[in-house]
C-alpha cells in the first residue's frame, strides 16, 4: 500500500513538472525564433544548455525514481583550442588573437551537430503530451468525466470515464513503467554517440600510448648511446693502443687488456638493466605469475603472490601489466611505507584483474602521483582501467582489469553450428532437385506440351494445380541454395561484428 | 684424471669459446649441444662430472636450458650443473637449490672473463659444492636487509656470509679477504651463532644451511 502511495506521489510530481515543461517549451520555441528567424545564433547555446540541464534532472529521476538508468547521451565537448606555433588560433580559415572565438566556434558546433540535442529537444516537446496520457491519466480521465457530465453528451459516458479513471489509478505503477522506458527511449546514447564516445577514448589513448613508446625509445636510445656505445669505442681505442704496446712494453699492454675487460662487463651490466627496462627476461622466459615472483623475490618488503590464469595473455598485455605491478610495488615501498603487500592475480572471463594490496599508510591519489598516471596511461593503450582505494591511514588497494587480455586466440574459420551445417548440405546436396529436374525443365515439357509425362511430377496433377507446383518447385530450388550460401555468411559476418562492436551496444539497441 | 663436462650453448661463438677454455684448463668435453632435448639426452645419456648450461636455449628460446638441468637432477640426482645466464633470478636459484643435494653452480656469463675464477667454480659444482653468483646473493641480501638477525652481523661478518653464501670454503675466503683462516673460522662461527644455525664443518652443507636460512628469511 505504501509503495503504492508512493508511486501515486512520484506520478504527481513527474506529472506536475511536465506541466511546467510547456513553459519551457514556449521558451525553447521563441529562442528557436530568433535563433532561426533573426539569426540571432548566440541565443541558441544558452537555450541548448537549459534543455540539458532539464533532461539531466530527467535522467537522474528517472534513475533514482523510477529504477531505469538512463546514461547521458552527448557527444565529448571539444577540447579547448591550441594556439599554432605563432600564437595564433586557428578556427578553419579564421586567425584570432584570443582562444575566445574558437572557442565559443567550436561549442556552438559541437551543440547543434549533437543528434542528443534534437533529441532532447524531441523529448521536450512531447514530455507534456506523454506525461498527461500516462503520468496524469487518472486526472485528465477524471477531469473528463467532469466535463461530460455538464454537457451533452450520452449518458453512459461520464461514469464509463470514471470507471477508467479508477482503473487507470490501479495501473498507475505500470504507466510508470511506461514513462521511464519513454524517457529511456528519447534521452539515453544511441549507438552512434556510445561508438563516437569510444573513439575519442580510444584516440586518446592511441596518443598517450605512442607518447610514452616515442620517449621510451628516445630514453633507450640515450641509454645506448651514453652507455653500452661510449664503452665499445672506449674499449675499441685501449685494444689499438695494446696492440702497439704489445712488443715494446708487455706489462703495460697486460693492464690496459684488464681494463678492457673491466669496460666489457661494465657495457655488460648496463645492458643487462638496459633489457631489464624494456622487457624483463623472466617475463620472456616464465610468464606473467614467475616474474612477479621474481618481482616479489627482490623487493624489500614481504611480498605475497597469488596467480590462478588458465592461459598467458599476449606478450605487451603481459609487459604492460607486469610494469604496471612493479611500479605499484616501488610506490609501495616508498611512498606508502609499507611492510607486507599481497599480489593477486586472476582471470574474470576474459579479462586480467590484478590486485595489489599494501599496509602502508595509504593517501595515494592518482590525480597527483606521476606514478600513477604512468600506470593508467600504460594500461588505457589495453582498455585497462586503474582504481585505487587509499585512505588516509591505509591500507591502499590498486585494482586493474585488462579486459579481453584472456580473450581466445582469434580463430578465422570456427566452424558453423552442426544444425546449421546439416541445412546448408542439404541445402546444396538436393537443391538442384526441385530447381532443374522438377521446375526449370518440367516448365519446358508443359510450354512444349509434350505427350511424355516421364519423371516430371507436376505434369501428373490436375491442370489448374501444374503451373503453382512448377513454380512452388522452382522457388524451392531457388531458395536453397540461397539458404546455402546466406546461413554460412550470416555466421561469419555475426562473429565478425560480435568481435568488432562493444558489448554494450547489443544490450543497449 | 680429467673431468668429463657436457657444455649446452646456442651461440656458436660462444660455445666454442668454453669449448676451448676448459680444454685448455685439462676438462675433457664429451658433448657441446645447442638445444634443450639433446642436452637432456646427453646428461642422461653420458653421465658427465659437471654440465655447463645455458638457461636460454633452442627451440622455446625461454629457459629450456634450466628446464632440461632440473629434469636430468630429477632423473639423476645430484648430478652437478652450473647453469650460466645473462641475467639472475633469485627464483631461479631457489629453484636449482630446492633439491637440497647441492652440486649447483648458477653464475652470469660474464663470469666467463676471469677464466680462472670460472673453472674454479665449475670445479666445485663438479666436487658436489656450491657456486653462487655474488649478484644473487646481493640481491638475497638486499630484500632480507630489515631481517632482525642479519642486522646484527659486523660488516666483516656480513662479507664473509656473502661470501660463504656464494660457496666458498673457508681457505678460499681467507685468501680473498686477506685474513688468516682461523679468524675465517671465528666469524663464520659467530655468524651461526647470531644466526642460530647448527654449524657444520663440510663447506657444502654449510652453503646450503645459509642459503636456506637467506630464503626463510624472505618469508
Amino acid at each position: 500500500m505504501r509503495t503504492y502511495a508512493v508511486a501515486v506521489g512520484k506520478a504527481l510530481v513527474l506529472g506536475a513538472m511536465a506541466l511546467v515543461d510547456i513553459a519551457l517549451v514556449a521558451l525553447t520555441l521563441f529562442a528557436f525564433l530568433l535563433t532561426f528567424g533573426l539569426g540571432m545564433i548566440f541565443v541558441f547555446p544558452p537555450t541548448a544548455r537549459l534543455i540539458r540541464y532539464r533532461t539531466a534532472f530527467a535522467r537522474r529521476l528517472t534513475g533514482t525514481w523510477l529504477g531505469t538508468a538512463v546514461p547521458a547521451p552527448y557527444l565529448p565537448p571539444p577540447l579547448p583550442a591550441r594556439p599554432q606555433p605563432d600564437g595564433w588560433y586557428r578556427h578553419e580559415r579564421q586567425l584570432y588573437k584570443t582562444p575566445r572565438w574558437p572557442d565559443w566556434n567550436n561549442r556552438w558546433k559541437w551543440m547543434f551537430g549533437d543528434p542528443a540535442t534534437w533529441r532532447d529537444g524531441l523529448w521536450l516537446f512531447l514530455n507534456p503530451v506523454v506525461a498527461a496520457a500516462l503520468l496524469l491519466l487518472p486526472l485528465t480521465l477524471a477531469t473528463g468525466a467532469v466535463l461530460a457530465s455538464r454537457s451533452a453528451v450520452p449518458a453512459a459516458v461520464p461514469p464509463l470515464l470514471g470507471c477508467a479513471a479508477v482503473v487507470a489509478l490501479i495501473a498507475l505503477p505500470h504507466l510508470l513503467r511506461g514513462y521511464a522506458w519513454w524517457n529511456h527511449l528519447l534521452l539515453s546514447p544511441t549507438a552512434k554517440s556510445v561508438l563516437a564516445g569510444r573513439i575519442q577514448r580510444l584516440d586518446q589513448a592511441r596518443l598517450a600510448t605512442v607518447d610514452s613508446q616515442a620517449s621510451e625509445l628516445r630514453r633507450i636510445e640515450r641509454d645506448l648511446h651514453d652507455g653500452a656505445q661510449a664503452r665499445l669505442v672506449a674499449m675499441g681505442m685501449t685494444l689499438g693502443a695494446v696492440e702497439e704496446l704489445m712488443d715494446k712494453d708487455p706489462a703495460a699492454a697486460k693492464a690496459l687488456l684488464g681494463k678492457v675487460r673491466e669496460a666489457s662487463s661494465m657495457a655488460l651490466v648496463e645492458l643487462r638493466d638496459l633489457v631489464r627496462g624494456i622487457h624483463p627476461p623472466v617475463l620472456a622466459e616464465r610468464g606473467l605469475g614467475d616474474a612477479v615472483r621474481a618481482l616479489a623475490l627482490d623487493s624489500p618488503l614481504k611480498v605475497t603472490v597469488t596467480v590462478d590464469l588458465h592461459a598467458r595473455p599476449d606478450s605487451p598485455v603481459e609487459s604492460a601489466a607486469y610494469f604496471s605491478i612493479s611500479e605499484l610495488l616501488t610506490n609501495a615501498a616508498r611512498h606508502g611505507g609499507a611492510e607486507r603487500v599481497s599480489i593477486d592475480i586472476s582471470s574474470h572471463d576474459h579479462a586480467l584483474r590484478v590486485v595489489v594490496t599494501d599496509d602502508g599508510e595509504g593517501g595515494a591519489d592518482p590525480s597527483l602521483g606521476s606514478g600513477l598516471r604512468g600506470i593508467e596511461r600504460r594500461l588505457a593503450a589495453f582498455d585497462g582501467v586503474l582504481a585505487v582505494s587509499s585512505p588516509r591511514g591505509g591500507p591502499t588497494i590498486a585494482t586493474f582489469d585488462l579486459p579481453n587480455a584472456l580473450a581466445e586466440k582469434r580463430r578465422d574459420s570456427r566452424p558453423l553450428p552442426r544444425g546449421k551445417a546439416v541445412i546448408v548440405g542439404i541445402c546444396w546436396g538436393l537443391g538442384w532437385l526441385p530447381l532443374f529436374p522438377q521446375g526449370l525443365v518440367t516448365m519446358v515439357m508443359k510450354i512444349i506440351d509434350t505427350e511424355h509425362l516421364s519423371w516430371f511430377l507436376a505434369l501428373y496433377l490436375p491442370e489448374p494445380l501444374q503451373w503453382p507446383l512448377i513454380v512452388f518447385n522452382i522457388s524451392l530450388g531457388l531458395s536453397m541454395y540461397a539458404a546455402g550460401m546466406i546461413i554460412p555468411a550470416m555466421h561469419s559476418s555475426q562473429r565478425r561484428l560480435a568481435e568488432v562492436v562493444p558489448a554494450r551496444l547489443w544490450l543497449g539497441r | 684424471m680429467s673431468l668429463r663436462v657436457v657444455i649446452a650453448e646456442d651461440l656458436y661463438l660462444l660455445r666454442d669459446g668454453l669449448v676451448h677454455l676448459l680444454q685448455a684448463h685439462d676438462f675433457e668435453v664429451v658433448a657441446a649441444v645447442e638445444s634443450g632435448p639433446e642436452l637432456l639426452k646427453a646428461l642422461i645419456e653420458l653421465r658427465p662430472d659437471v654440465a655447463v648450461v645455458d638457461v636460454r636455449l633452442p627451440p622455446t628460446f625461454t629457459d629450456e636450458g634450466l628446464q632440461a638441468a632440473l629434469a636430468a637432477r630429477r632423473a639423476v640426482p645430484g648430478l652437478p650443473v652450473l647453469v650460466l645466464s645473462q641475467h639472475v633470478e633469485q627464483l631461479y636459484a631457489r629453484e636449482l637449490l630446492a633439491d637440497g643435494s647441492g652440486a649447483i653452480g648458477y653464475l652470469l656469463k660474464d663470469r666467463v672473463f676471469n677464466a680462472e675464477q670460472f673453472v674454479d667454480a665449475v670445479r666445485r659444482v663438479a666436487a658436489g659444492g656450491t657456486a653462487m653468483d655474488p649478484e644473487v646473493i646481493a640481491k638475497l641480501l638486499a630484500s632480507t636487509v630489515r631481517h632482525q638477525p642479519l642486522g646484527a652481523l659486523t660488516p666483516r661478518e656480513r662479507e664473509v656470509l656473502e661470501l660463504m653464501a656464494e660457496g666458498r670454503s673457508n681457505a678460499a675466503i681467507s685468501q680473498r679477504l686477506f685474513l688468516s683462516e682461523s679468524a675465517v673460522g671465528k666469524h663464520t662461527a659467530s655468524i651461526f651463532a647470531k644466526l642460530d644455525l647448527v654449524p657444520s664443518d663440510d663447506d657444502n652443507r654449510r652453503v646450503l644451511a645459509v642459503l636456506t636460512y637467506l630464503n626463510a628469511a624472505r618469508g
